[in-house]
Order: structure tokens, then sequence, then C-alpha cells
């Protein structure tokens, strides 16, 4: 194995955004450490992958089976890696398989392999699967043609999920509160789908999710790179969730029931790389359900990657020439192995960032189909600094929790909007409790957990939030919470005594 | 007339360390002053069980997350009867907690149960103090920065302290499918019975031995090898505990006696025991391993395992040369021993917690592997 083919993850889209560029050079960067000749073929010559110093040879040429063929055919590369450039690299990994491509230039696919990639991917098989290890699936339907979805209209339990496969951040999908919009939703989301196949579930909305970045070698080596709590309970896309890291109000238990789940089925599946496991949480019991497997790198890999210093992608890279855990260094400690968990000593939010500003007529409510356009993320030690930070990093109108239209809405618009999330679901939350609404209240419309409306009203009611005595100072994002010294110029600002820097 | 109002949350607290520095931040749960060993844990969830582990008992626990208490104080998550630290030192204590077993907050639950801790302080300075300097003795107070220096600078030193006979149980008793059970009651249809040597035991080892059908009769840490096996276990478990194991002298000798009678599994404090018991010798870390991230390489196949781990002394490999045991896991971070087996003698013993309460679950076949010994051992 000399020559390795990196697939890029193509255009910009809602969905699928830089974090797959990030991705992308990260693994470029990471097998050429390794000493492997690297090409890269990517449609979007707008990104960072593409640029001369991240691959040995760039070809920007659109992403069909027909352009790659000639891109393998001239460069013949060993290899091909495909789990690192999102949804895209993946569906074009498998159109190259299916079609005899990669098998006539004895093209080896890298990571973890198609047929785990399909289980974890087609609706069907996963569910198998999940029953198999006797892991819990919500119940459900999947739908392959109208006159299957005509069958089911008067069997399932509205509000039900419309989950097509095989597409990008959850398009064509939906919530359907009866069977007129489970017709219409579902007729649409099989014209979407690549398969056309979809899957109507179990409405979930309401409980709490919660995902795991998890990694495993070719030798069977599973952790855990970091868990992430959305704010927004079930019902809302984790790509439109303010999302945080680690989980808060999950207890030992539970934290590390979800985990042993996550790890059990990246076992099942084969994975060799990154993958992300998105679990739905019964906020009353330890009940849970396995949502979704991404089996690659995703959207949630390059928050946690970002929000635990681990370089997820990097990693993967290496693994799929071959690597175990064990040996490979971490690179931001530099005097510990790849193979451990990050101990995180700090607090991380996701805002994501919807682009209502320019398309001023669009439809903000947020449900299972992914809108934003961007997110951004804040670290700090206590949730309310980085809830903050987060917010001043929008570059929305609005520097704090205080937002002119809502404060203008009526009791009763302010009620409806609890109920139904926009993208400005965080203002609608400060404004009701800033209205002295009860926790209660404002739980049992919004089914927010109230920790996280206990720190928002911190914000509003209080205004402040800061209690440890001191300064402002710079700490660094280690991967082990201080336990060991760490090489990396990776910093926060934060309230404090002292500095990392 | 109005009374005196008093804002408690208010009050400050202070924790001095005996090299002279000093926290300022503010009083969390009981008043008074509390002397330590002052130690880091790095797990992001699992407070409610570390306060209860004996193994803490004599030293004050810095939580590296700074956020603790989200999700509250249950029921369920004990791992002994007590609060064994002396003091915890957190950055903030959340004061209103979510979680739907939860029934009360960590600052209630410490007042009500007398335990004095630290918060507002700058954890990630202190933890940086400790990697560097390595473990050190310190007070907690709420009665002033001096009183706090002083304590710290009198403080008996940790290791100079027998803490496996102050936390070990008095009296015997028994844990069966339904708990903590008289140690008259018939074993019911549990197919084993193990003793444990309660060194400073978590209740989860209990657990997990009874959820495979596995009786466990407890037994203080000073019990003979010869009232061992008057009780006619099938094995014999060595718990994990607090201080260092050097102190060890009679408990060490029980195992002597032991091995080579009985299948016997050692757990933390247990390993150090075994691997005392065959001539090996034990050392100070510089300031241990506590959190839920440490990963273990097992020399035999090669693969590797995120475990839950809290020992601040380990085994010198050197010394077990010749003993008859031999390394079979070390920790991938500093090499150190995490594992070993006494084939002669039919006795494993791991230095991490299999149990976790709190942290991962990946090690959990060790308790089945030490049933089918027992079970073999039967035959």
């Amino acid at each position: 194995m000399k020559k390795i083919l990196v697939i890029g993850s193509g255009p910009i889209i809602i969905g699928q955004a830089a974090e797959f560029d990030y991705a992308g050079s990260q693994a470029c960067k990471s097998l050429r450490e390794e000493g492997y000749e690297v090409v890269l073929i990517n449609s979007n010559p707008a990104t960072i992958m593409t640029d001369e110093e991240t691959a040995d040879a760039v070809y920007i040429e659109p992403l069909t089976p027909a352009f790659c063929e000639r891109v393998i055919a001239r460069e013949r590369p060993d290899g091909l890696l495909p789990t690192l450039g999102g949804q895209t690299g993946l569906n074009l990994a498998s159109q190259l398989a299916d079609l005899g491509i990669l098998e006539k230039y004895g093209v080896k696919l890298l990571g973890t392999q198609l047929d785990a990639i399909k289980k974890a991917e087609d609706r069907e098989l996963f569910r198998s699967l999940m029953r198999q290890i006797k892991e819990p699936v919500p119940e459900s339907w999947i739908v392959e043609s109208d006159a299957d979805l005509e069958a089911i209209l008067d069997v399932v339990p509205y509000p039900c999920i419309i989950r097509p496969a095989y597409t990008l951040g959850g398009t064509g999908g939906g919530i359907a509160n009866n069977r007129e919009e489970l017709w219409e939703t579902g007729r649409k989301g099989l014209k979407l789908s690549m398969r056309s196949q979809l899957m109507v579930e179990r409405s979930l909305l309401g409980w709490k999710e919660v995902e795991y970045e998890v990694m495993r070698d070719g030798k069977g080596n599973c952790i855990t790179v970091c868990n992430m709590e959305n704010l927004d309970p079930m019902g809302v896309h984790t790509g439109d969730s303010i999302v945080v890291a680690p989980s808060q109000t999950l207890s030992d238990i539970e934290y590390h029931m979800l985990r042993t789940a996550s790890l059990k089925i990246i076992q099942a599946l084969g994975i060799e790389g990154g993958c992300n496991v998105q679990l739905a949480v019964n906020p009353d019991s330890f009940d849970y359900y396995v949502i979704e497997v991404n089996p690659r790198v995703s959207r949630s890999s390059a928050l946690a990657s970002k929000a635990t210093g681990y370089p997820i992608a990097r990693v993967a890279a290496k693994i799929a020439v071959g690597k175990t855990l064990d040996e490979i260094e971490n690179a931001v400690t530099k005097t510990t192995k790849a193979c451990f968990e990050p101990a995180l000593d700090y607090c991380v939010v996701k805002i994501p960032r919807w682009p209502f500003d320019k398309f001023t007529t669009g439809d903000r409510f947020l449900s299972t189909q992914m809108k934003a356009t961007g997110e951004v993320m804040a670290i700090d030690r206590s949730f309310e600094a980085a809830l903050m930070k987060a917010v001043r990093g929008l570059e929305v109108k609005a520097k704090d929790l205080r937002h002119p239209a809502i404060e203008a809405l009526d009791d009763e618009s302010l009620r409806s909007a609890l109920r139904r999330p926009t993208d400005e679901r965080l203002w609608v939350l400060a404004e009701a409790l800033r209205r002295g609404w009860s926790h209660t209240e404002v739980h049992r419309l919004s089914r927010v957990d109230k920790w996280f409306l206990e720190k928002i009203s911190h914000l509003v009611v209080e205004g402040s939030f800061e209690s440890t005595p001191g300064r402002t100072v710079y700490k660094m994002v280690d991967t082990c919470a201080g336990e060991f010294e760490s090489h990396t110029p990776y910093f926060y600002s934060t309230q404090g005594q002292s500095h990392d820097a | 007339m109005a009374g005196k109002v008093t804002c408690l949350s208010r009050l400050t607290a202070h924790l001095a360390l005996s090299d002279g520095t000093v926290f300022e931040g503010r009083r969390l749960g009981a008043e008074g002053t509390a002397v330590a060993e002052v130690v880091f844990n790095t797990g992001m969830t699992g407070y409610q069980e570390v306060l209860s582990d004996p193994s803490y008992a004599g030293q004050a626990v810095v939580f590296t997350y700074p956020l603790i208490g989200n999700y509250g104080i249950n029921d369920d998550d004990f791992e002994s009867d007590r609060l064994q630290p002396s003091a915890i030192i957190v950055k903030e204590a959340c004061e209103t907690p979510s979680n739907w077993r939860s029934k009360s907050s960590l600052d209630a639950f410490l007042n009500e149960r007398g335990l004095i801790g630290i918060r507002d302080i700058d954890t990630r300075a202190l933890t940086k103090h400790i990697r560097e300097a390595g473990v050190v003795m310190g007070a907690v107070s709420t009665e002033g920065a001096g009183s706090a220096l002083d304590a710290a600078r009198s403080a008996v030193s940790y290791n100079d302290i027998d803490f496996v006979y102050k936390v070990t149980t008095k009296a015997p008793y028994a844990w069966g499918f339904e708990g903590r059970e008289a140690i008259g009651e018939p074993a019911g249809d549990m197919k084993l019975r193990m003793v444990a040597i309660d060194c400073g035991l978590k209740f989860n080892i209990l657990r997990r031995f009874a959820a495979l059908g596995v009786r466990t009769i407890v037994l203080p840490a000073t019990t003979s090898a010869e009232e061992v096996l008057g009780w006619k276990p099938d094995g014999v478990l060595f718990s994990p505990g607090p201080g260092d194991p050097a102190r060890l002298g009679n408990v060490v000798e029980t195992a002597q006696q032991l091995l080579g009678r009985l299948p016997v599994f050692g757990i933390c404090l247990g390993n150090q025991v075994l691997c005392q018991a065959v001539g090996g010798k034990t050392f100070k870390l510089k300031f241990g391993h506590r959190g839920a991230n440490h990963p273990v390489k097992d020399l035999e196949d090669g693969s590797v395992t995120i475990t839950s781990q809290n020992h601040g002394y380990a085994v010198d490999p050197d010394t077990l040369r010749g003993t008859g045991a031999t390394v079979t896991q070390v920790n991938l971070n500093d090499g150190t021993v995490e594992g070993i087996r006494i084939k002669t003698a039919g006795a494993t013993s791991i230095q991490y917690h299999p149990e976790a309460a709190p942290g991962p679950w990946d090690s959990r076949k060790y308790f089945l592997q030490f049933v089918a010994e027992m079970e073999r051992a039967r035959t």
C-alpha cells in the first residue's frame, strides 16, 4: 500500500458544511505523516483540503462514479478512504464498489467496510442487528413505495417521525401529526431518498437526546471520545440543536449504560474508525432507544473533536491503514496514546447558526430536517459563561438573551413559541423565565430539561453567574483535565486564578 | 422582632496545603476544619459513588470536572454506608439538580451528613499544582485561612495512618440477591459462596457477584486464614481499600496462607496484597490514578481496555521477579502494573475497578472469570 485516494465532501450544502473539509484535511495530513502518497478528489475548490499542501495530487472534478473512475485509472491508487468526506464520500464509494470499479482497478477500500456501512444505514438491516444484540430501537415501519405508505396511514401512532434513508441532514424528513401530513411528507421523502426508502417511527418527542462519539480499531479496541447532550429534546434535528458536551443531567450509571450500548453497537457493526451513536433517553426512567448510527466521521465528530482536543479524523485515518489505538500517539499530550477517553474540565456549548437573516421568508420552525448552515462552539468552566460566549459568537443582532420582538410577544404567543421551537428558541426560553414563569411551566411547554432552564434563569434573572473570584486567564484544552503535561496551542479564556498559557 | 439573617451560601472557606499554598473559596456542606491528603479525580460523572467509596478515606477529593452535583444525590448509588473522604473540593456545586432519581442537592446532603467541602476555587490550578508537586497534605476550613494553614502544616501524614482498620466492617455480614442480609440466612439458590476480606469494599462488587449467583460473606480485614476457611468458601476476594498497602501485615499474611488452597481474586488494594503475599513491594505514585479513563493493556492478548481507577500506590514489577507472579496487564500511560497472575496458586488480581461505580463497564468479564474459576475448583 503506497497510494491512497481520499474522497472529499463536495459542495457545502445545508446538513454538510465545512466540518468535512476539516476532517478530510486532517485525514490527508495524517496519512502523509504515515508515509503514504495521497490523491484527493473533490468537486469543491473552495476548501482547505484542496490546497496544494494537503495532498500529493488534487483533482477538482465532479464527485460522480465516471469522473472518479478516470482519476483511479490515471493514478492507480492502492486504497480508497471514503469515510471522512461525509455522506457524499460514502455514497460515492458504495457506487464505485457496486459498479465493480474498485475491483477492476484493484483498489482496496480502507477503514469501515461497505457491509458495515450498509448495516448501519439500511434501516431494516440496522434494526435487525439491534434486535440481535438486544439494543432497543423504537417501533417503526419501513416504507419503500406509495402503496406501503398508504397501508400504514391508519396503523402508526401520531405524531410520528419520518426519516428517509441515505439522505443528508435528514432531508425530506419531518414530523407528521395526522394521516394527511404523513401522506404528504412521506411521498416527498420517498422521492428524495437515494434508495427510495424511508422509516416511519414512534415519536419520542420530549425525550432527552444524547450522542456518543466512539472509535474502534481493527483489533476491536473501542473508546468513547465524548458524549453530548442536546438542550433541545427529541424532535429537533441534532444539527439544529443547542448541544452541550459532556452531558450534564446523566448520572454515572446512565452515562455508562449509554456508553456501553454505543460500544456494543460499534463492535457489532465492525466499524474501523469513528462512528456516532444517537440515543433517546426517557427523562423519567432508565429506558432508552437507539435512534441512529453514523458509520463515519460526521458533523458531530467535528464538534467532538474540537470540544475535546481529540483529533478524530486524524486517528480514524491511521486506523484505516491498520494502526491500532494503542500505537497512535495522543498528539495533544505527546506523552500518552490515542487509546484513552478524554476528560474535560470545562463545558462546551454549540449553538447552530441559521440563515433566516438572509432568507427572511423561510419557515423557521425546527423539526427533524436540519436547517442550520453553520454553528458556533464556545468553551468555558461554567455552562452560563460558555453559552454567553456562543451567543456573542453567533453574530446575530442579539448580543445577550434579550430580543425585542420576543419581549413584545403577549403571554399566549410566548406559550405557543415555547411549544414549537424556532431558531429563536433560546430567546423565547429566556423571555419566559424573565417573566417569572415557573421552571415547571416552561419545562412542560418546551420539554427543555430544568437543569438548562435553571442556568438560563441565572443569566436573565440574576444577571450574573461568575462566582469564582479571579481574573481573566487562559486555560488549555488538553484532553486529560490537567492530569498530564500537554503540548498544544489550544486555549480558552475563563475566570480563574492562574494561566496555562 | 426579626431574627438574625445569615446568608449561608456566602460563607467563605479556605483550602490550605502543607506547602503553604492557600485557595479561598466558598463553603460547601458542613462547617469546621478537615485535614486530608489532597488528590484529584478526573471522572466527569460519579461524585456520589466517590463520596461513598472507602478507598477515599482520609483524602480530600478535587473533582477536575467543574460542574458537580448536576444530577443530585439519589437513594441508590451509594458504595458504602458512610461518606468516606474527609472533604471535597469543587469548582461549582449545583444548587438545583435535575434528574429523575435526585432526592437532594449536593450541598444539602453534605450538610446533613456533616461533610466539609469548598467550592468556587480554580480546581484546574490546584490540579496542576498536585500534578507538579505530587499529592500533598492539606486542610479545608470554614474557620479562616490561618486555621486551615495551621491544620495543614500540623497534619499527620496520610502515609502513617491505618485506614483499612477504620473502614472495614466490624462484624461479618452476607450479601445475596436482595442485597445485604443476615449472615445466618440460607443461601437460597445461590450457586457459590465467596468470602470477601473487607479492606474497604464497594457495594457494587457485591452486587456484581450476586447477579452471577454468588453469595458473599463479608469478613473484617483482621480475619485469619483459618477463620476464612471455616466458612468453607468456593473462593476468596481481597477487596479495594485506602492507605499504604505496606501497612497491611496481617492481611498479607492471611493471603499468604490462603494462596494455593482455593481460588483467590484481588481488586485494587487486593492486587497489592496478593503481590506482597508472594514477596513483591509497593511504592507511592506521585499523584495516583483516579478517574474513569485509564487505558490498560493486556499483555497476553494485546487488547486495551478503558478502566475505572482509584489508587495512590503501585506494585514494583522488579520485586515480582522469581516470585511466581506474572505481570499480565500494564497501564498504557505510565507502564505501571495493572494486573498479575499467580499461576501455581490459581490467583489473579487487577489494580483497577471492574465493578466501575463510577466509570466504564468494560471490565465486567473479570467477575465472570472468577465465578468460572470458583466453579472449576469446586468440581
